[in-house]
């Protein structure tokens, strides 16, 4: 049983060791280095040896003297391997080894008599590679739109593989596409448009939704139950069916290229996730509180402006950060209504960049990040509210 | 009492809600009714301008006489195909100008020119002229005389609105284009799209929800496809994918894991082999269904996280208590907490993925075997301009919806009521 476990064990921590090392390669031949091997085989049976090593000398020394002499071990055996390549590298190599082994540290010749010890070990390797392989997997491509935006278009033609940065360079250089597309492209214009668009968005939804949201939350009246269910039908039903009916009415109305048109599309279609996700919230206000206003005499505008309102700003404040990421980064309606470059939503100006051949990457990708980081930024900063948002039934994308 | 205040309560209720809802009505419900009168029609892109009767003004002076002007009106039908019946002209002069050549269709109305020209073919033009003097023998200034512009009017057909339906656009719809394929296409892409993002979203919650170091870091990571605007994420991809120098093909080729780089977006089948068995791959297709998964996974994740959260920990105890494994401890309790929630999110996502047009469109714009239905209606309205062949195809959509959405409340909605 015992060595089965061993086997099992040696194998599977090589190879996700090799993984990540494999990953480390990869990254430092985006910087430039000229790797063309990826020494699998090599490698992987270092790693053999280096966990063998680990798991026979056991308790017998201690763990960080343990770690450090067999990762320093490893990284003179791994440096030998790929021996062109400069010092951070292998240095590199050194501290994932060390990273690796010190998640190691509950192994040892003892622990791998314990019941089901190979199945927990491949659980315990998958959640350490896991949580590499989804960074990996979703930083990557976000990392590539940053670094060539900052690229030019020979350095890329001549190394697609070099993304290293050159920070020697002015930072006029550095820059130099995100100047280009706001003098020759207009993305200033965009960025406004864009912003006016998803701003009017917000504050129309609102204004729309918070009364309609308290009506089906609070009062009684006829069609009320049909409504609540109508609201998340009608939110099933893809923009894509609409699109025809709307650019002939549209278009017969004068409409089209207008941002006020637009702003009305877009609330229409924000509107029932809207309602849906307050209602909820305003269901879950004591009723007591309302019936203290009633009481002082107010109306329902102002049991809503003052009662409400106040009351619900968090979920508020959730909806319209919703609201304003739907409008943002919508891209179908804009690229239907909108023909004219003069009234290009960022999204649409951006599709448009690429629909000519002849237009460099780095200016699509500058494109790209200036469209990326507001999005990305209110999120990594309302992260709370929206994650709360999205989970209480808003379910588009 | 409690009458009236119910009455006000409901009146009340109905005036905060009317605005909302006329606003949905107009701009969601009306379109999907629409789409079913336009997709009984003939009717292309171009039918849908309205024919406008237009008039351009040029004044040209009279060299032998100072006092007079010739104005040139250069009148056309805007449309190539309507024509306009009863077009009415108007203009208007300065005091003291009248005009001295009057057509006979028109006529003079203090200081106005009235013109009927009766009904106007498509394709109409005509160069009316009129000659005008000032009475006081002065000088006419051009500019005035250029600023006033003339006013037209005419009535014609809005094809929109003729009764005459034709079925011609669901025979296509269903006998061209190869309907089978389109519709396999759809379904490989949603299918696969949804089940893909909903193990890795197993996976990933599985991962996030042990006890990792900067576990809410890596959520709001695992976030950031789905919340990035899908322009920007395409583009991204198209250009890690390129078969000329995108990053992946050059890392492959530099590896030499590949001998030379594959159009991953751009080549419909690929051959391979596995344990001898050679089969075709549809390799577009699959990598814009891979890029489908990385970008919804995420929500996937986000949801099965939050029940896994929910799971009280004694269940997991009391499996150590009896000597349960890993795997064992996952398939009999992680599994059936997890399964309620799966299912909602298969049905969900296989109606948005379903509807799914701008990732596709972005990626590969429906060439290389990945033409779906949203992308057809794309395709054959604005591409082929054919507006009532794409309301069809819009209809096709439609339908096969609400057939899932009643399979779905069928099934597991009352399932969906007690989470």
């Amino acid at each position: 049983m015992k060595y089965k476990s061993l086997v099992v064990f040696l194998i599977v921590s090589s190879f996700f060791l090799t993984c990540i090392l494999s990953i480390w390669k990869i990254m430092s031949t985006l910087q430039g280095l000229s790797f063309t091997n990826l020494n699998v085989t090599q490698v992987f049976s270092i790693c053999i040896l280096i966990s063998l090593a680990f798991v026979l000398i056991g308790n017998k020394l201690n763990h960080l003297i343990k770690i450090f002499s067999l990762s320093f071990i490893f990284s003179i055996l791994y440096f030998y391997l790929n021996e062109t390549s400069p010092y951070w590298y292998t240095f590199g190599a050194f501290l994932i080894t060390l990273f690796f082994m010190n998640k190691l540290k509950k192994y040892s010749m003892e622990s791998l008599k314990e019941d089901f010890i190979s199945e927990k070990i491949i659980f315990d390797f998958i959640t350490l590679f896991g949580v590499v392989f989804f960074a990996f997997v979703i930083l990557f491509p976000f990392y590539i739109m940053l670094v060539t935006s900052f690229k030019t278009q020979i350095a890329l033609l001549v190394n697609p593989l070099d993304f290293s940065l050159d920070f020697s360079k002015s930072l006029t250089e550095l820059f130099k596409s995100y100047f280009v597309i706001f003098d020759t492209y207009n993305f200033g214009r965009y960025i406004l448009i864009s912003s006016a668009v998803s701003v009017g968005t917000v504050i129309v939804t609102l204004l729309f939704a918070i009364p309609a949201a308290y009506a089906v939350a609070r009062l009684n009246f006829f069609g009320k139950n049909f409504l609540s269910t109508s609201i998340l039908i009608i939110y099933m039903f893809p923009a894509i069916v609409l699109v025809i009916p709307l650019y002939t009415v549209f278009s017969q109305l004068g409409l089209r290229n207008s941002i006020f048109g637009l702003l009305i599309v877009y609330t229409a279609t924000t509107l029932p996730v809207a309602i849906y996700m307050l209602q909820g919230y305003f269901k879950s206000i004591p009723k007591e509180i309302e019936d203290a206003g009633i009481m002082d005499g107010q109306n329902w505008f102002g049991i809503i402006l003052k009662i409400i309102i106040p009351l619900s700003l968090p979920a508020i404040a959730s909806v319209a950060l919703y609201v304003f990421m739907i409008a943002w980064n919508e891209f179908l309606f804009s690229l239907m209504f909108l023909d004219s470059p003069k009234s290009f939503t960022l999204s649409r100006a951006i599709q448009y960049l690429s629909g000519d051949a002849e237009t460099p990457r780095q200016y699509l990708m500058a494109g790209s990040v200036i469209v990326t980081l507001p999005v990305l930024f209110i999120f990594i900063y309302f992260e709370k509210y929206l994650v709360s948002g999205l989970t209480s039934g808003s379910v588009k994308g | 009492m409690s009458d009236t205040l119910s009455k006000l309560e409901k009146r009340t209720a109905y005036t905060l809600v009317l605005p909302a809802v006329l606003l949905v009505f107009a701009i969601v419900l009306f379109p999907i009714f629409a789409n079913v009168w336009i997709s009984f029609k003939d009717i292309e892109l171009k039918d849908i301008r309205i024919p406008e009767p237009r008039a351009k003004k040029i004044v040209k002076s009279i060299p032998e006489n100072q006092s007079e002007l010739k104005i040139i009106y250069k009148l056309r039908n805007s449309s190539l195909i309507q024509e306009i019946r009863n077009v009415q002209f108007q203009d208007k002069f300065p005091k003291d100008i009248s005009p001295i050549n009057l057509d006979s269709r028109c006529n003079l109305q203090s200081r106005k020119v009235i013109c009927n020209f009766g009904n106007w073919e498509a394709k109409y033009r005509e160069n009316f002229e009129i000659i005008i003097r000032n009475n006081n023998s002065e000088i006419i200034d051009k500019k005035t005389i250029k600023s006033q512009k003339p006013i037209l009017s005419g009535k014609s057909d809005n094809p929109l609105l003729s009764t005459n339906f034709t079925l011609e656009n669901f025979k296509k719809v269903f006998y061209e284009n190869n309907f089978i394929e389109l519709l396999l296409t759809t379904f490989y892409f949603t299918f696969f799209g949804t089940v893909g993002a909903i193990i890795f979203g197993i996976l990933a919650a599985q991962l996030v929800n042990q006890n990792i170091q900067g576990r809410t870091y890596m959520r709001g990571i695992l976030l950031f496809p789905y919340v990035g605007p899908v322009v920007a994420l395409a583009y991204t991809w198209t250009l890690l994918l390129d078969p000329n120098s995108g990053t992946l093909n050059a890392l492959l080729v530099n590896f030499n894991i590949i001998e030379k780089p594959i159009n991953l977006l751009g080549q419909k089948y690929i051959t391979m082999s596995i344990l001898g068995f050679e089969f075709k791959l549809r390799l577009a297709l699959t990598t814009v269904i891979f890029f489908e998964i990385w970008r919804y996974f995420p929500l996937a994740f986000l949801f099965i996280l939050a029940r896994l959260q929910a799971i009280p920990q004694s269940l997991y105890e009391a499996a150590d208590v009896d000597g349960a494994s890993p795997i064992q401890k996952f398939i009999h309790i992680t599994l059936p907490q997890i399964t309620a929630i799966i299912s909602i999110l298969f049905m969900i996502r296989f109606i948005w993925n379903f509807n799914k047009f701008e990732d596709i469109f972005l990626l590969t714009g429906g060439a290389s075997g990945t033409r779906t239905l949203p992308i057809n209606v794309y395709q054959q309205g604005f591409a082929v301009s054919d507006i009532g062949m794409g309301s069809a195809v819009s209809i096709v959509i439609v339908m096969l919806l609400i057939s899932f959405m009643v399979i779905y409340f069928r099934l597991i909605g009352k399932r969906a009521n007690e989470i």
